[in-house]
């Protein structure tokens, strides 16, 4: 790169940082603002009855919620203790 | 039909006051008449910019308690004729405004305003809420800057769903964006979020772009909305606005570095 280029490229500062993390935020607030607000006490309900009946930890379970235009899927993910776990 | 335009942002001192100061006045002298409203309950700041301090007897929330008519609390603005200014109350209690209260007023002045300018406190609480729950239109007032994008970005998604138009599932709030405190010598240089930076974040319809500008503190210090000073370029970027909004096809200005050195010296690209 002569001196010449670096003079003219304009993304020598941290404008184009502050863009990438930007991007990545907004998405991630975007999406979880759009969730319904009980999924959270849905979720430690979930977790409370489950818990009944195994022992899994607090972080077991996710629950995730998609939207398209034309519907919306309730994702439930329940990770059980693994095996050599239980045995001992 | 009357507008109702709120001047929004979420973060705080990204230039809400100056702009609803000057929209209010530029709509006014295009011969419109219009009422601008400080909701900034506690923190009343547009008098002092609109220049009107002294003479405020009563205030926005003594028209809603039916303490003063609010033809007794509209202060007519000393340049212009059209434009009207009520301003925020000082009282410390935060329930001072109400929704009904509120809705009440702007039914009233929507009777002899055809622009009514609503300047939102910053944040995302009561008085916030309130300046954008009856909006027909928002400005939503952005710096090139990463917390003030992030902000904006809320303030949209609260737009969308806690407005009267979206609670009544009725046309949403038209958005624009007015990206202000930019220096286009910066962008250049990549320290700061250029306005098609901002543009692939917000995606919004751009009413225009306000130049980081030492007019803005000239015309705060004398009380005199910056738009008046014809020769700024703040002032002629918030003339360029007003005339876009109200149909106006009119290039953008103020966006590229043209005092800039290094393009001088070495050719632009
Ligand atoms: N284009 C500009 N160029 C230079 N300074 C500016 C510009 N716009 C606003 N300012 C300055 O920024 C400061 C904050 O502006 P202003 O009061 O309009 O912001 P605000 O969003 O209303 O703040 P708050 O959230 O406290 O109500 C003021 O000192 C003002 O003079
Ligand atoms: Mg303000």
């Amino acid at each position: 790169m002569s001196l010449l280029d670096y003079f003219r490229s304009s993304k020598v500062g941290s404008a184009s940082l502050a863009k990438e993390r930007l991007q990545i935020l907004v998405a991630h607030e975007r999406s979880s603002l759009s969730q319904p607000s009980y999924l959270p006490q849905l979720q430690k309900e979930l977790l409370e009855v489950i818990q009944k009946y195994i022992n899994v930890g607090q972080d077991a379970i996710s629950v995730s919620f998609e939207q398209d235009e034309n519907q919306e899927t309730l994702e439930l993910n329940i990770v059980l203790p693994d095996l050599t776990a239980k045995k001992t | 039909m009357p507008r109702i335009i709120v001047v929004t942002s979420g973060k705080g001192g990204v230039g809400k006051t100056t702009t609803s100061a000057a929209i209010a006045m530029g709509l006014a002298k295009k011969g419109h008449k219009t009422a601008v409203i400080d909701f900034d309950v506690g923190l009343r700041n547009l008098d002092l910019i609109m220049g009107c301090e002294r003479r405020v007897v009563y205030d926005f929330v003594n028209v809603i308690n039916g303490e003063a008519t609010l033809n007794q609390a509209l202060i007519r603005d000393k340049n212009c004729n059209l434009l009207y200014i009520l301003p925020a109350s000082q009282t410390r209690d935060k329930d001072a405004l109400s929704q009904e209260g509120v809705g009440r007023v702007l039914d009233e002045l929507k009777k002899d305003f055809k622009y009514i300018v609503c300047d939102s406190p910053a944040g995302i609480e009561k008085g916030a809420h309130l300046a954008m729950y009856f909006a027909d239109d928002a400005f939503v007032v952005t710096n090139p800057e990463v917390s003030s994008v992030r902000d904006s970005d809320r303030m949209l998604g609260i737009l969308a769903s806690k407005s009267r138009r979206a609670e009544q599932n009725d046309e949403p709030i038209k958005e624009y964006l007015l990206l202000t405190r930019y220096s286009p010598e910066r962008v250049k240089l990549g320290e700061m979020l250029s306005v098609d930076d901002v543009q692939d974040i917000l995606s919004l319809h751009l009413l225009g772009v306000i130049p980081e500008s030492k007019s803005v503190l000239n015309a705060s210090n004398s009380g005199t909305p910056v738009i008046l000073d014809e020769k700024s370029d703040a002032g002629q970027a918030y003339a360029d606005i007003i005339a876009r909004y109200l149909g106006e096809n009119r290039p953008h200005r103020f966006i590229e570095d043209k005092k800039g050195f290094f393009r001088k010296f070495f050719g632009s690209r």
